[in-house]
């Protein structure tokens, strides 16, 4: 349908190009195309239902699509499937380690069937990066929940797979085991892997993701980087107050030819911005040569949520 | 030669699993011991009838009895399947570079080496309660050999229902209602030519009962009589057919996740 027929290169690690599935008569996906450029952190935002995990299932070969085509590492997950799977790797919601093997024994099963040149070498050295040596021979249904998911992104890294996959890699975490995973993702992504993740959270694709896709209802309604995103909702707004009505009037001249609209408030000024630190320090600057200080400064700056809510119309938007 | 090598990795995690549950071993090698000793004591006089060919019943069930322990621990393989595709570990061996038919085979391969310790005590303990076996180790071998290839046959087709079905519920539904038949509609409890003929005309296109005949004739008389060879071929198709049809599951397991 759409024109896009450019050949994959290698600095594209996942294209999917219209890529359609219907469950029965239940469509999933409709029309779903994105790029993820290579060794870049790629976020898949959607609430529950939106189709994040059936996306996560074709690009893996796990399932196959309706219509449209995807390619991963270069190669199309239809056609040349086995060669996908040689150059990713999956960790699900769940972890998925098999509880009456060992920590040490899962990764070495992985490595295995990975063909690593080393597999008890490389199981040694992740159950060390993953804190996980002291419980490394003991079976994994004594491990708790924390360890259990290191274990399983531990597993998800043996063969140094060029793509991984991580679905809802938070989900259920606390605060300090989500942001341990943060940690680890970043990592990961700093050694040149290309992550592709799927969140509900949007702190999270903010935190993480360069570019993210916002899939609703089986389709992508938006799609940037975390700054453009927001961009889509007025956002950055900044609040001034000032001693006086006078200077704040004065104020609101000088600011009024060097900056976006203003609202008055008493003897508070509301700028709107683009949510850059340039911008602000451009309101500052104008303030000092103008020799009127503000008593009182704060800043609103425009969140995922707020374009996610926007865009998904899910708390009183109009988007569909 | 991956796949291969892919079986072997998958076997050894089967085995290793099979042997961490040590009241799962017990429990799956006493039963067959309990089955021997009840129906042995149960249909004793059964050797009574005219034209039985033993005058010893624990003779000529021991065969029955392990030939009906492997077909069913075949048949409870699928719960395995069941518990990996709850826990993603079934999407993650689909997602890495391995074979199908090496994940298929590195679950049904390792029945073996449950039916050579069961065969080993069933065979043992029948020895000591008085059966006694014509055709001595080799009999014993051929005994094992078709019980393998039943319970591999078995463990596929259980897979498959596994990943088509993916509920233990319908898992213990089709061992239930597909094995009992099979047992009853075999020689395991008695002499084929004492049976209605229409269970008869059953028997013969029943592979329980080719392992049974097969077991039985050269355990009792040596692994070189007549119908030994053909009844372990026919297994062998047996088992080679319902892998594929298993590991053809997965293609259908992966159209609907």
């Amino acid at each position: 349908m759409s024109g896009l027929s450019a050949p994959p290169t290698v600095e594209t690690a996942v294209e999917a190009r219209s890529l359609s599935k219907s469950y029965g008569d239940v469509p999933v996906l409709e029309d779903v195309s994105f790029g993820v450029r290579r060794g870049t952190v790629f976020a898949l935002l959607g609430g529950n239902g939106a189709g994040k995990t059936t996306t996560i299932n074709i690009l893996t070969t796990l399932i196959k699509a309706d219509g449209g085509t995807a390619t991963v590492a270069g190669y199309d997950v239809a056609a040349r499937p086995h060669k996908v799977r040689g150059e990713i790797s999956l960790t699900g919601q769940f972890a998925a380690v098999d509880n009456r093997l060992t920590g040490r024994e899962n990764l070495r099963l992985i490595g295995d069937l990975r063909h690593v040149a080393d597999p008890a070498g490389t199981a040694a050295s992740l159950l060390r990066r993953f804190g996980l040596e002291e419980a490394a021979d003991r079976v994994a249904s004594t491990f708790s929940g924390g360890m259990r998911r290191r274990l399983d992104i531990a597993m998800g890294l043996i063969g140094s797979p060029a793509v991984i996959f991580l679905d809802e890699p938070t989900s259920g975490f606390d605060p300090a085991a989500r942001n341990e995973m943060w940690r680890t993702i970043r990592t990961l992504a700093e050694g040149g892997t290309t992550v592709f993740l799927t969140t509900q959270h949007l702190d999270e694709a903010d935190e993480l993701a360069d570019d993210i896709a916002v899939l609703h209802q089986g389709r992508i309604v938006a799609r940037g980087t975390a700054a453009e995103l927001k961009k889509l909702v007025p956002g950055g707004l900044i609040e001034l107050a000032f001693g006086d009505d006078e200077t704040r009037d004065a104020a609101a001249t000088v600011l009024g030819t060097s900056s976006a609209p203003a609202r008055h408030e008493g003897a508070r000024l509301t700028i709107a911005t683009d949510g850059s630190a340039a911008q602000v320090a451009r309101v500052f600057a104008a303030l000092e040569d103008a020799r009127i200080e503000p008593t009182e400064f704060s800043q609103k700056v425009a969140t995922l949520d707020d374009v996610f809510l926007k865009l998904t119309g899910v708390e009183g938007g109009d988007d569909r | 030669m991956t796949a291969i090598r892919h079986t072997l990795y998958l076997t050894w995690r089967q085995v290793r699993n099979f042997l961490r549950q040590p009241w799962f071993v017990g429990l799956s090698l006493a039963q067959p011991i309990l089955y021997l000793l009840l129906f042995g004591a149960l249909f004793k006089k059964v050797v009574e009838i005219p034209g039985f060919a033993t005058d010893s019943y624990i003779t000529f069930l021991t065969p029955g009895i392990v030939v009906m322990s492997a077909m069913f621990a075949g048949g409870w393989s699928g719960m395995g399947v069941i518990d990996d595709l709850d826990r993603g570990v079934m999407d993650r061996l689909l997602v890495a570079p391995t074979s199908r038919g090496a994940i298929m085979l590195g679950r049904v391969t390792p029945q073996v080496l449950t039916i050579l310790i069961q065969t080993g005590i069933i065979v043992g303990l029948a020895l000591l309660v008085g059966g006694h076996f014509a055709g001595g180790w080799g009999g014993a071998a051929v005994l094992i050999v078709v019980s393998a290839l039943l319970s591999i046959g078995v463990a596929s087709l259980s897979n498959g229902v596994a990943l088509l079905l993916r509920k233990e519920e319908s898992v213990i539904a089709a061992v239930n209602m597909g094995l009992l038949p099979l047992l009853f509609l075999s020689s395991a409890f008695l002499q084929q030519n004492l049976a209605p003929r229409w269970i008869q005309d059953i028997a013969t296109y029943n592979p329980a009962n080719w392992a049974i005949q097969a077991g039985r004739t050269s355990l009792m008389t040596g692994p070189g009589s007549s119908g030994v060879l053909s009844h372990t071929l026919y297994l062998l198709v047996f088992a080679v057919v319902c892998t594929w049809l298993a590991t053809r599951a997965f293609h259908s397991y992966q159209r609907s996740v």
